[in-house]
């Protein structure tokens, strides 16, 4: 991995006592090797006071006492053991607090629960006459000690929520959560100083509890969602080498202004967009435009950020600063379809809002009714309103998405298919049209060599390949292991390919207007997918190379058009290309020679039908549509930006898991559904009866944990069958 | 009865030590990197911290 390892004390941070603090993304820290790889590494550094590295975000803290440009060697030390180093974005820090907040609350509250739970049990299954009228007055006392505070503390995330809805003028799921919690607290407060036989605190705290739960896995998927979003400003920020006044220097990306002078090493990636000043060289675009093929730039091309320089340095004189190169049209392009999702509501908020007045409205009316109607004191009225809320109140409704979803996703990570939106199952469950991108996704993404060759030709094209970047060099690299040959005065020609000489004899490795530039009479017509090899005084070999379908590419698009989806290839590759390769495959419709914009706009079109997308790709040129996409799966070779901006990202050689995942989602959907399905039955039965006043908040207390219960167990069904 | 009133508060002394525990637990991050701490688990220790031998 090619990596920027200067500069980076531009990101330390010095405190009062001198010390040194930095904050760092590794990525690729896959297992505990890595940790202790990279952790050990730091600890040969005698200055280094604290390193930690926190393998859920990829986040590494090193503090240290000396000089701010120490910084670089910890970098270099790093990313000299094979990890990419990105300085650190500070992502949304209150997503941190949420969660502790929300921990914190389920700890107060679970430990009210059970504390109240132990004393509440003494006063169910005995009546007065065994316990006496001081013991139970004691138990009921103690219980109010708990529970009040545990209620107004724990129940503030429910509180906080209803409130801002209520204040603009909307109502929620929290507001008769929150209403019931205070209700029946309070109701308990009042029969306590009335000395009457029942309270209701346990009633509450379990309520409180359970909610808690559901709560806290719905926000955990949620934050997971958050912090990738995170990883790619992270990426973004890079460095670039500056040439002024015949010095170079080292400066962080966002600080490039236009008209500096920058200079791209060969195999490094370019940092803004720009004019070539001096130099000429290949570029591997593939990912801004989908080609598989590197292009050629001379003096005075454009080139843009993000692409990569393979054959020899350049210069480039800066045009525009990142804000608006480019990559930037491609993140604000991704930003505005993220946007777009937005509008997306989740299946159980459209239950709450159905849900919510429905309650409200029997809550009044059963009081109105029974206090007017029957005639009955207030608090007896009261009492079976709460009753009804209590007995109505949405726990099962709140643990019915959630608990669902974590078990599917955590079944699929198994899989090595991360999910890393809790919703995103839901909307994959509902598409109706599938894109793919076709480099890198339905293919291996880069190009092998195929056909039969001498082992002393491939051991030639091997020792001149090694030493160059371009995709087809490197795949001969790749098929041939064994010694190589020492190639002298080897040089590297854009456009062209490799020229050496071996025993004072010319050698040429590369496309055909290499040779015909050295007038070498060829019997073949080469084209972009291949490479000649000519030594001085021999016939020329012909190397064909192939970018390979993914061995199950054919199976899963077959088996996802039998699932009645429709079937579309977006690729930025040339028509022709795109032409050969739907010969063989069930698509519906295939555009090639796409750009990221027309890709985008492609995909607008469709949501304009209506249709429900899910955009399988990888590349850069594909991450606006995976972002606008209903919902996006990318491989996990394909590039950070893609990989960040997909909802799913699948692991290994097939495309299997875009079925796997899609069967899951389906399963899931369904299993909610029976959720809903179990909760509106417990409530027909449940809210006549409390309605009719049969029940004591008591008993309405444990049918609606029993209906929470029911609603886990079925979702736990998702583990039974892979 | 009236062992209760040294049984209760007794109870509710030790839930309190519990929860004062988990945010203990809490405040000191340990719920922020939960899977590093189930992978550290299998990093052997540096060999220079072991128990020095003892003749």
């Amino acid at each position: 991995m090619e990596n920027n390892t200067q500069g980076f004390e531009a990101y330390v941070r010095q405190n009062d006592d001198n010390e040194c603090a930095l904050k760092l993304k590794i990525s690729g820290v896959h297992c505990a090797a890595c940790i202790q790889k990279i952790e050990t590494t730091l600890d040969d550094f005698k200055n280094i006071n604290q390193r930690r590295l926190n393998f859920t975000t990829g986040a590494l803290s090193i503090t240290w006492n000396g000089p701010k440009e120490d910084a670089n060697n910890y970098v270099s030390a790093i990313s000299n053991l094979g990890y990419g180093v990105h300085p650190y974005k500070e992502g949304d820090k209150s997503s941190d607090e949420q969660n502790r907040f929300l921990l914190m609350c389920m700890g107060v509250s679970g430990f009210a629960a059970g504390n109240i739970m132990l004393l509440s049990f003494g006063l169910w299954i005995t009546d007065q006459n065994t316990m006496g009228n001081a013991t139970r007055e004691f138990l009921h006392f103690i219980s109010a000690l708990i529970a009040i505070p545990a209620v107004l503390f724990a129940g503030r995330p429910f509180f906080r929520s209803a409130w801002v809805a209520l204040k603009n003028k909307r109502t929620n799921m929290d507001v008769p959560i929150s209403l019931a919690l205070l209700l029946a607290t309070g109701m308990s407060v009042h029969e306590l100083v009335r000395d009457s036989e029942h309270v209701y605190f346990d009633s509450a705290l379990m309520l409180c509890f359970f909610l808690l739960i559901g709560r806290y896995l719905d926000f955990r998927a949620r934050a997971n969602a958050r912090s990738a979003a995170t990883d790619l400003m992270s990426t973004l920020s890079g460095f670039a080498t500056v040439v002024s006044d015949q010095t170079t220097r080292k400066i962080p990306i966002a600080d490039i202004k236009p008209n500096m002078i920058v200079t791209v090493a060969m195999g490094e990636k370019i940092p803004v967009d720009g004019l070539i000043e001096t130099g000429a060289t290949e570029i591997d675009t593939s990912l801004v435009t989908g080609e598989t093929m590197p292009c050629i730039a001379h003096e005075g091309d454009n080139v843009f950020a993000g692409t990569l320089n393979i054959s020899a340095p350049i210069t480039i004189k800066v045009t525009k600063t990142t804000g608006d190169s480019l990559l930037a049209d491609i993140v604000r392009l991704i930003e505005q379809a993220e946007q777009g999702q937005a509008a997306y509501t989740r299946l159980a908020d459209r239950a709450a809002k159905l849900y919510t007045p429905l309650v409200h409205s029997l809550a009044i009316t059963a009081f109105l009714l029974w206090f007017f109607v029957f005639g009955i004191s207030w608090q007896d009225a009261l009492m079976i309103s709460v009753t009804v809320l209590i007995i109505t109140c949405p726990c099962a409704l709140g643990l019915a998405v959630p608990v669902a979803q974590v078990l599917s996703t955590g079944q699929l990570l198994r899989q090595k298919i991360m999910v890393k939106s809790g919703d995103a199952l839901e909307r994959l469950a509902k598409i109706d049209t599938v894109f793919f991108d076709k480099t890198g996704t339905l293919t291996n993404g880069h190009p092998e060599l195929i056909g039969e060759y001498s082992d002393s030709d491939l051991k030639l094209a091997a020792s001149m390949a090694t030493h160059s970047q371009h995709p087809l060099s490197q795949s001969i690299v790749k098929s041939y292991d064994g010694d190589l040959l020492k190639i002298n005065d080897l040089k590297e020609i854009p456009g062209r390919g490799l020229k050496g000489t071996l025993n004072d004899k010319v050698v040429l490795l590369g496309n055909q207007k290499l040779l015909s530039d050295y007038d070498v009479y060829l019997d073949f017509q080469g084209d972009s997918m291949s490479f000649f090899l000519y030594q001085e005084g021999q016939k020329s070999i012909f190397f064909r190379f192939e970018d390979f379908l993914r061995h199950d590419t054919a199976t899963i698009l077959s088996y996802l058009k039998s699932k009645n989806l429709r079937l579309i290839l977006l690729s930025g590759d040339r028509n022709s290309v795109v032409k050969k390769i739907v010969k063989k495959l069930p698509f519906d419709r295939a555009y090639g020679d796409l750009d990221p914009t027309h890709k985008y706009k492609i995909l607008e079109s469709a949501k304009e039908n209506r249709q429900h997308v899910l955009m399988v790709g990888d590349g850069l040129n594909d991450a606006p549509v995976l972002a606008g996409a209903d919902v996006s799966m990318a491989p996990g070779t394909a590039i950070d930006m893609a990989q960040n901006t997909a909802d799913i990202v699948f692991m290994g050689n097939d495309l299997s898991p875009v079925k796997t995942a899609y069967n899951m989602a389906v399963k899931t959907q369904k299993i909610i559904k029976q959720n809903f399905a179990i909760t509106i039955a417990y409530n027909m039965i449940a809210i006549p009866l409390a309605f009719m006043g049969e029940v004591t908040p008591m008993i309405a207390a444990i049918a609606m944990s029993g209906s929470s219960i029911f609603v886990i167990l079925n979702s736990f069904r998702l583990k039974l069958k892979p | 009865m009236s062992v209760l009133i040294f049984l209760i508060p007794l109870a509710l002394i030790l839930g309190l030590i519990g929860l004062a525990a988990f945010l203990w637990s809490l405040k000191t991050e340990q719920y922020e990197d939960l899977d590093g701490a189930a992978n550290r688990i299998l990093i052997d220790e540096n060999p220079s911290n072991k128990v020095k031998k003892v003749d």
